[in-house]
């Protein structure tokens, strides 16, 4: 990693500044939404489901009204507001009413006086079903034959990109179909929330773990019909994200639970209960087709790509739109012609999980790309290296990619990087697949390489204006910040502080819970806080600081536009003046608050051309298994990789994302799969939902590339997404170079490998 | 609780040298729920209820183990030690000041239950080996790091403490 | 409802005659998951934790025996002394969850909650353990093989303690392996302990997870002891040992579920079989394996 060699202040942009949250998170004072807590508060519950899809013939809580300690039993009868939500279509009830479309959709909730009591409340409620058949292929939600389970249709958005010759045939074609499982964001913090009414019961404050503060209080608003203001919401501690706290899960009941009683609720989920009560990655089925010149030189892809929304839309237009405008990857390609599906079926819903759809389109192109070396005579690289992308080409959409697109570089700066060492004589069994079931010995196992390379558009898309909000305060050589942007792990808190060092000379920079208080920051997702929240603290402190100038400018009667911040000092660039930020600053109280909004982007048109991404970034993964061939597993023995940042702002916070991103793709690549059967989950635990472990964790080596990024506040592009996109397809492509197994799935199973 | 569902365990636990009397506890509470709910000791996390996470690893009479696996009425007379209790001054451990210098802190969702996890292998075995280190924590899911940093954090306070630090 | 915390064996003997629907508990690693995911509704509870005799093991050389304490830790299992004499137990101890569950965890919690996919059980069955229980009344030893009855059934009575497990000490080699989809923390999918007894010549597997109980594959048995000696320190050849691995999987009746696949179960037993016993060929002529 590069850093610079001069010598820096502590804690400014650049510097592995220390999170401001680490040390209470390490003495276990950090204060998580499961941690809240309040005088006189009950517990909710939720009860769910248990069919696919069902209709509710009755529900009858009296028996759960009559236990001793349970305060209230609401179904969605008493929803006074909106009766659905949703971030992009509000089609998801608060409550089921009439039928139930997934195994674990919201029935009713209670609030009793201890999480036993609102157990046994939820058993003592009597739902009588009347079992429908489940709608739970994919493929199937697409005959129009097929009876719609929604009022709003089976297919939730069909998108087509169509681009060039349509007629194109290439003298080296390749084709295949790939399937995705559907992997959990399993974050470890399970929801929870705290919602306190208001003494008047006109209105509620609500402390929640989520992505999105505002988005949250617009859609509880709704549901309870009060007025935003009525509303408040305060960022409960967030035990990570990855995605699945985009999506309202609890907010809503909380709060109606706390209405109904006039008493704070506590609700969190347990492991199992996380499972129902949140969206997943979408399971997809991509069909690719890939047409090249002799040479290798990519013509024309066709794809047709089709994702499993589940039973709601949640984000599904949005996921489905990146799979189909990133199918053709970080490539050059004139001609396409894709056609893209999301559907509603009646299986979990589905909606953003980090990757966001590229990690579906990902997995299929670059699986392809190696055919199409095979099948050109080239290897992995040389094809990847034929066709990388450059600023200024075009995407299948038609749109330029103004972004700085290293993807040369990426891919060369991971080849350079060192491979690992052979396997030693007598290795200890847990290097070896297999780990601690000491089941293979060095003899049995087989080490493969294999490549993947990403693009990942950041922000959000199709004439969104995520906006973010920041607000600066300079007071006596101390700057406060506040903003909503939720801070769910990556460390948002620490950039913020280094930004406000950087910008005013500070050393002390406060920062505001974390609210509605201020307007909204925009999810914490689409990698796009750094360039968002940290343009919009950025600008806030940049209007600080020019009042600080004006000030100091007119004290000393020269020219504000002469000043400038050198360490902690103000100096006059055109003279002696040299004058502390904090006596600068001494009683004085300068508060600015600014707004970032991103250029503005298009939606696309039905033959999927338009202007619709804000940004790119790329990266380039290698990975190094070792594959027990005859028992099918693996052990992913390293990852390589060169990652376009733009600028690193915090060598210690990159390191983590694209270590913390690559374990979760080789989680999708091995072993992580939400398991359904007739619409059921077979496995919501951790005993059986699979997470790689400190012994499944590869080497990890790493390249930044910094090639700053003109259009970025900072320079900086977003880094939390492209770590766990294309290392998934380079895990799969190591496996099938150890084995010559097709392997078109993931995650890969030892059966597959074994029988594939 | 009350009427028919209320609980009527007494006990009285030992966690982090402090003698703590439990009322009207539910007879299938977890030690995790009693420290969280019971003792005002929520820095114990819980995220599997099975023992498959880590995130509530503790202390029970110097063996680390799973708080959601542990019957809280049968952990008396235990000596019973809580991310809180591994310093009795308020400043932070070797352990805990290396978990943030060297990055090993992201949600921090599962670090409570690291630190105590890595404070027994170091005590225990104090020059562990790569692979040590990873075997002792591979009870310890984390989901944003990785693992890398907190590899790097262990190291870290491993070598210190060789050097006498 | 209540917590019993006995201090003794006949402590806890006494509460189990007076509290006869009472759950024991051991390491809580397995009733403590019913608990909390509320699939059970627990009642009376008598809790072993604190019983001493309990977590004592001992070896009695004059009848090459080590009897193991129903609650000694596998985290004790799996370190020297112990491991010496048991180096299958051992490594079975070692895969079990993680060092967090192999602190609590114990045989007697394998015994009682008695699932094919119990980690320790196709050691105890190999070597064929013998079980002692106890009652307020009576005590009894069974045979492992006459204790695992079917899932998560036993022929422990209600009234009656699992107190301790009694294996044979033995010399040549003894292995064991378990295959799961992660590298540490997993339940088995199917696992697998070969067992050499050089004096008395015989070679015993046992499989886990891969059948309603723990099965020993006695054809397979039969047929290595019909075609190779198995005296000292014998060698097999590969074709032997891939032949013995294809005949030991005909005898396990695997399941399709969330974990993995009958087929690659039934593949899984024959592969991990074939390398057990290759392990053991010439054991202990060198320090290399050969393999």
């Amino acid at each position: 990693m590069s850093t610079s060699t001069t010598t820096r202040r502590r804690g400014v942009l650049g510097t592995s500044a220390l999170r401001p949250d680490g040390l209470p998170k390490v003495q276990g004072r950090f204060a998580f939404s499961s941690d809240a807590w309040a005088d006189n508060m009950l517990w909710g519950a939720t009860l769910r489901s248990p069919h696919p899809h069902a209709r509710i013939v009755s529900i009858d809580t009296s028996g759960a009204l009559a236990i001793n300690g349970v305060s209230a039993v609401i179904t969605a009868d008493d929803v006074p507001g909106q009766l659905t939500y949703g971030l992009i279509s509000n089609d998801q009830p608060v409550f089921a009413r009439d039928v139930v479309r997934f195994a674990g959709e919201p029935v009713a909730a209670v609030a009793a006086d201890h999480p036993e009591t609102a157990r046994r409340a939820l058993a003592a409620i009597t739902v009588v079903y009347e079992v429908l058949p489940a709608l739970t292929r994919a493929e199937e939600a697409l005959d129009t034959g097929t009876t719609p389970i929604h009022p709003d249709g089976n297919v939730i958005r069909r998108q087509r990109i169509v681009r060039g010759d349509q007629s194109f045939a290439g003298d080296v074609v390749v084709e295949g179909t790939y399937d995705i499982g559907m992997q959990d964001q399993a974050f470890l913090g399970l929801e929870a929330a705290l919602a306190l009414p208001d003494d008047d019961g006109s209105g509620v404050e609500l402390f929640v773990a989520t992505q999105w503060l505002h988005e949250d209080q617009k859609q509880i608003a709704a549901c309870l019909g009060l007025p935003l203001d009525k509303v408040r919401l305060t960022l409960g501690g967030v035990g990570g994200a990855f995605g699945g706290r985009e999506d309202i899960s609890l907010q809503v009941h909380c709060c109606l639970l706390a209405l109904a009683t006039g008493r704070p609720i506590k609700m969190q989920y347990g492991r199992e209960e996380s499972f129902f009560g949140h969206i997943h990655r979408h399971p997809a089925t991509i069909w690719m087709r890939h047409h090249a010149d002799r040479d290798g030189t990519l013509r024309r892809v066709e794809a047709r790509v089709l994702m499993d929304g589940g039973a709601y839309a949640s984000t599904s237009s949005a996921v489905l739109i990146n799979a189909v405008t990133h199918v053709q990857g970080p490539y050059r390609c004139e001609n396409a012609t894709v056609d893209g599906y999301a559907v509603r079926t009646n299986n979990p819903p589905c909606g953003a999980m980090r990757g966001f759809g590229v990690v579906q389109a990902c997995f299929a192109h670059e699986s392809q790309m190696d055919k199409l070396a095979a099948a050109c005579g080239l290897d992995p690289v040389t094809i990847r290296l034929k066709n990388a992308m450059r600023t200024g080409d075009r995407l299948i959409t038609g749109q330029v990619v103004e972004s700085v697109a290293p993807v040369e570089r990426c891919i060369r700066e991971t080849a350079a990087l060192p491979l690992p060492p052979e396997l030693s004589e007598h290795p200890d069994a847990l290097q070896l697949p297999g780990g601690s079931g000491r089941t293979a010995r060095r003899n049995n196992v087989t080490r493969g390489i294999g490549w993947g390379v990403s693009i990942k558009n950041l922000m959000y898309s199709e004439g969104f204006d995520d906006y973010a909000t920041a607000r600066c305060r300079l007071a006596n050589g101390v700057a406060t910040l506040q903003f909503a942007t939720a801070e769910v792990g990556q460390g948002f808190v620490v950039l913020a502080q280094q930004i406000a060092r950087s910008v005013l000379g500070v050393d002390t920079v406060l920062l505001e819970p974390i609210s509605t208080a201020i307007g909204s920051a925009g999810s914490t997702s689409a990698s796009r806080q750094t360039w968002m929240s940290g343009g919009a603290v950025d600008g806030a402190c940049r209007l600080v600081r020019e009042r600080l100038f004006e000030q100091v400018a007119r004290e000393h009667h020269i020219d504000p536009l002469r000043l400038t911040i050198d360490g902690i000092d103000v100096i006059d660039s055109a003279g002696d003046l040299r004058v502390s930020v904090e006596d600068a600053s001494r009683g004085l109280v300068i508060d600015e608050t600014f707004e970032h909004h991103h250029r503005a982007t298009e939606e696309l048109d039905e033959n999927g051309q338009g202007n619709c991404h804000v940004a790119f970034a790329f990266v380039a993964h290698r990975a190094v298994v070792d594959v027990d061939t005859e028992l099918g597993l693996v052990k992913v023995v390293q990852i390589a990789t060169a990652q376009d940042v733009g600028r690193v702002l915090n060598p210690l916070a990159a390191l983590g994302q694209v270590e913390g991103g690559i374990a979760q793709g080789l989680g999708l690549a091995v072993m992580e799969e939400i398991v359904l059967v007739d619409g059921k989950m077979r496995n919501p635990s951790f005993t059986d939902y699979l997470l790689p472990t400190a012994l499944d964790a590869p080497e990890v080596v790493v390249s930044m590339i910094e090639e700053p990024e003109p259009q970025a506040p900072l320079g900086a592009k977003g880094i939390g997404e492209p770590p766990c996109i294309s290392v998934t397809p380079a895990i799969v492509a190591a496996i099938r170079a150890a084995t010559g197994k097709d392997l078109a799935r993931v995650p890969v199973r030892p059966q597959d490998i074994v029988f594939g | 609780m009350s009427g028919e569902n209320a609980g009527n365990e007494f006990f009285r636990l030992t966690v982090n040298g402090i003698d703590h009397d439990v009322r009207d506890a539910w007879v299938g509470e977890s030690l995790l729920y009693v420290l969280r709910e019971r003792l005002g000791l929520p820095g114990t996390k819980g995220a599997c209820e099975q023992g498959e996470c880590g995130s509530c690893t503790v202390l029970m009479d110097g063996e680390a183990v799973c708080a959601c696996l542990v019957m809280a009425a049968s952990a008396v007379d235990s000596e019973i030690v809580t991310v809180e209790g591994l310093s009795t001054d308020g400043e932070p451990t070797d352990v805990q000041n290396t978990f943030v210098a060297a990055g090993g802190v992201q949600c921090g969702f599962c670090t409570p239950g690291l630190i105590v996890a890595v404070h027994h292998l170091l005590d225990r075995t104090p020059n562990p080996t790569d692979l040590e280190i990873r075997e002792a924590i591979s009870g310890n899911i984390c989901r944003c790091t990785g693992y890398g940093r907190i590899f790097e954090a262990v190291r870290l306070a491993r070598d210190a403490r060789l050097a006498g630090g | 409802m209540t917590v019993i915390n006995a201090r003794s064996v006949d402590e806890a003997l006494t509460a189990l005659r007076d509290h006869p629907r009472a759950r024991l508990l051991q390491g809580g690693t397995d009733l403590m998951v019913e608990v909390n995911l509320q699939r059970t509704s627990v009642q009376d509870v008598i809790a072993l934790r604190q019983v001493s005799e309990l977590r004592r093991w001992h070896v009695d050389e004059q009848s090459r025996a080590v009897r193991i304490g129903a609650g000694v830790p596998y985290a004790e299992l799996e370190r020297n002394p112990l491991a010496l004499h048991l180096p299958a137990l051992a490594q079975a101890a070692r895969t079990v969850g993680s060092p967090q569950i192999r602190a609590a965890g114990s045989l007697g919690g394998n015994l009682g909650t008695c699932s094919p996919a119990g980690d320790g059980l196709p050691v105890l069955s190999a070597m064929d353990a013998v079980v002692h229980l106890r009652s307020a009344t009576d005590s009894r030893d069974v045979s492992i093989h006459d204790f695992m009855l079917g899932v998560k059934r036993s022929a422990r009575r209600p009234d009656e303690l699992i107190v301790a497990v009694t294996l044979p000490l033995l010399d040549g080699f003894q292995g064991y392996a378990k295959v799961g989809t992660r590298n540490a923390m997993v339940i088995s999918v199917a696992s697998a302990c070969l067992i050499h007894d050089a004096s008395e010549g015989s070679i015993r597997l046992a499989y886990g997870a891969v059948a309603p109980t723990v099965v020993r594959a006695r054809n397979a048995e039969r047929w290595l002891a019909a075609n190779a000696p198995l005296r000292g320190r014998p060698v097999f050849d590969r074709a032997l040992a891939s032949e013995f691995g294809r005949r030991a999987a005909e005898e396990c009746a695997p399941i399709d579920d969330h974990r993995s696949t009958a087929r690659y179960r039934r593949h899984a037993v024959a592969v991990l079989a074939e390398r057990l016993l290759l392990q053991a060929s010439g054991y202990g002529a060198s320090r290399e394996h050969t393999t």
